[in-house]
């Protein structure tokens, strides 16, 4: 922004200062917890303060992706069990991929009809599935979670992702709200060129909503991601187990009466290292989107 | 919840459009569309009748009962609610709740407000802000686990540090005392940057010439701040802390991973009651129960929510 440069006043110093010093308290975490991954278990008890590690490994990061044989993981202090991170890491990005992207897209159907299409009972169908809003999750967490037990879908991604795939009342609400400031013009020519509701919908509604579909997709994203109630308990098996879950469960498999700290920040750093990437590649549109969402 | 109305008015002239949305120009008989609709409402509508609407009627049956989840639930009336008045733990739970929510709430107010402030009085620095979403975007998990170790009592970098200072070294997670600010602490790590980016994307749509002239007349920065940035971000403000509190009523996964409720019940939250007594104990009745007080709070909390954010419209109109 092309704002005119205020000349450096003592209250700007100390303004930039105390940014300065957020900054660093929310970056210091982090690096810290890539140092500790990056550090051999041995030297944690000796070489704690240093900012680089004495020794510098990368034996913990292979040890949680399932690459070191189960002599080697214990010796490097795991606890012997088996532990595939790769796969965890996979399993996340599934279970998270499916959500924001067939949310995104059914929640735009719905959000497309309640803003377009005519059909008698409208505004109160909309009414009801906005008063979801008002179910608190852990409400419907319970009972769904017999519904899919007894559906016989525990430990599938189908029943893991099955309550938000389908829809959520936000996505559908925020949705609509950007296809009633649609103007209709576009849509009336397609439909005198015989353009149904699909066509006009696909062809015309979609390409024109990339920002708001966007935004809904990626804050999904990240929501799903860091999920960690759900997938526990319709997830705890090896082949669905995502990320977190699989966090919550190797800290509970530590060898001594110590957690194994240096595997369990390799696993963190796994964790946090693709949504680094989503914000890297992103990084602009995931904080305007925060501007455009407001609140979630 | 509550979405979008204060905090972002979306970009030009999004929201209901009164006329677009009402009078068809042309005959109402010539599109009635409700083959099309109902297609492209059946996935919302199936998923919302299976995993809302069911549920909830569901958890309210399950509230009168008595179920393991292994037999079928059979009906006892109103036993859970009577066992609940007696539950000591419960109104534990309920008022170790309420102290994280204060005090989780209290400190990411001030200091999102504070970090919003300085950014919107000192650049617009996209990659700055971005950085300060990063604890936002890791799942609450990681951020549990991280600073368990920062905050270990032996080994963690944090003791290292107050031993240096001279403070000595303490257990965060396992002192009685410590565990419930420690964890509100965590968290407001966690969240302080993405609700200060709420609040900044509200300050920007304060018109920048009030604060022109303000310094023209000679206002300092405090005074600006209290006489135009908070008084016009009120409605924003309003909703962010409303939604923030909601949410922080319902904090599950950091307590999960770093202390499971204890020490002594220090941290058992209402979630995480809710969480041990549905799959640790098996008592999916009496856990409906709570989950339905819950709910009950929540709603209460929603309708003050309502009233406040009606209170206080914009005085930018």
């Amino acid at each position: 922004m092309n704002r005119p440069r205020t000349k450096l006043s003592a209250g700007r110093i100390v303004a930039w200062t105390l940014l300065g010093i957020a900054l660093l308290l929310t970056v210091f975490p982090f690096y810290w917890m890539i140092r500790t991954s990056l550090t051999p278990a041995a030297d944690i008890y000796s070489d704690s303060t240093g900012l680089v590690p004495d020794h510098p490994t990368m034996i913990n990061f292979l040890r949680v992706l399932g690459l070191t044989s189960e002599e080697e993981a214990r010796a490097a202090g795991g606890s012997g069990a088996q532990v595939d991170f790769l796969r965890y890491l996979l399993n996340s990005v599934v279970y998270s991929g499916l959500i924001a992207v067939l949310q995104t897209l059914f929640c735009a159907m719905a959000g497309y009809a309640f803003a377009r299409l005519r059909f008698p009972g409208r505004d109160l169908v909309f009414g009801v599935l906005i008063a979801a809003l008002m179910v608190p999750p852990i409400f419907t967490v319970l009972p769904n979670f017999v519904l899919v037990k007894n559906l016989g879908l525990l430990n599938t991604f189908a029943g893991m992702v099955a309550p938000s795939v389908l829809m959520t009342p936000f996505a559908v609400f925020f949705l609509r709200q950007f296809f009633l400031s649609i103007p209709r013009d576009v849509e009336e020519a397609a439909t005198l060129d015989g353009v149904g509701a699909w066509g006009i919908f696909w062809r015309i509604v979609m390409p024109m909503s990339r920002g708001p579909l966007i935004t809904i997709g990626l804050t999904t994203t990240v929501w799903s991601w860091k999920d960690y109630l759900w997938p526990l308990l319709t997830g705890r098996e090896d082949q669905t187990r995502v990320l977190t879950v699989a966090l919550g469960i190797f800290q509970q498999q530590s060898p001594n009466t110590q957690p194994d700290w240096t595997g369990l920040m390799a696993g963190s750093t796994l964790s946090v290292l693709p949504v680094l990437v989503l914000l890297i590649v992103l990084g602009r549109r995931l904080v305007e989107s925060l501007n455009f969402t407001g609140i979630k | 919840m509550g979405a979008d109305t204060a905090v972002a008015p979306p970009q030009k002239g999004a929201g209901p459009d009164p006329v677009a949305d009402r009078a068809p120009a042309r005959s109402r008989r010539s599109r009635d569309d409700r083959k099309a609709a109902w297609l492209f409402l059946a996935p919302a509508l199936i998923g919302f009748a299976l995993f809302y609407a069911y549920p909830t009627v569901r958890g309210f049956y399950y509230s009168l009962t008595d179920y393991n989840l292994l037999s079928d639930p059979s009906f006892t009336g109103m036993d859970n609610y009577r066992d609940l008045i007696g539950d000591d733990q419960f109104f534990n739970a309920l008022k170790v709740t309420g102290y994280y929510v204060v005090l989780n709430i209290g400190s990411q107010t001030v200091l999102g407000l504070l970090l919003a402030t300085l950014m919107h009085r000192l650049t617009r620095s996209v990659a700055l802000r971005a950085m300060l979403l990063v604890p936002w975007l890791v799942p609450n998990v990681t951020v549990g686990l991280l600073w368990m170790w920062l905050l270990d009592a032996n080994l963690g970098f944090v003791n290292h540090i107050l031993d240096a200072l001279g403070f000595g070294t303490t257990g965060f997670f396992t002192s009685p005392t410590w565990a419930m600010p420690t964890v509100a602490a965590v968290n407001t790590w966690a969240y302080t940057g993405y609700t200060a980016l709420l609040l900044y994307a509200g300050m920007l749509q304060i018109p920048h010439h009030l604060y022109e002239s303000a310094s023209l007349d000679g206002a300092g920065e405090w005074r600006m701040f209290t006489r135009i940035t908070l008084p016009l971000l009120r409605p924003v403000l309003a909703l962010v802390l409303v939604v923030s509190l909601i949410g922080s009523f319902q904090i599950f996964d950091t307590i999960a991973v770093t202390t499971k409720g204890g020490p002594v019940s220090a941290t058992r939250v209402i979630y995480f009651y809710i969480y041990e007594q549905a799959f640790t104990n098996f008592h999916m009745g009496y856990a409906s129960a709570v989950a339905v007080v819950l709910a009950v709070i929540l709603a209460a909390l929603t309708a003050v929510q309502m009233r406040l954010l009606r209170a206080s419209r914009s005085d930018l109109a």
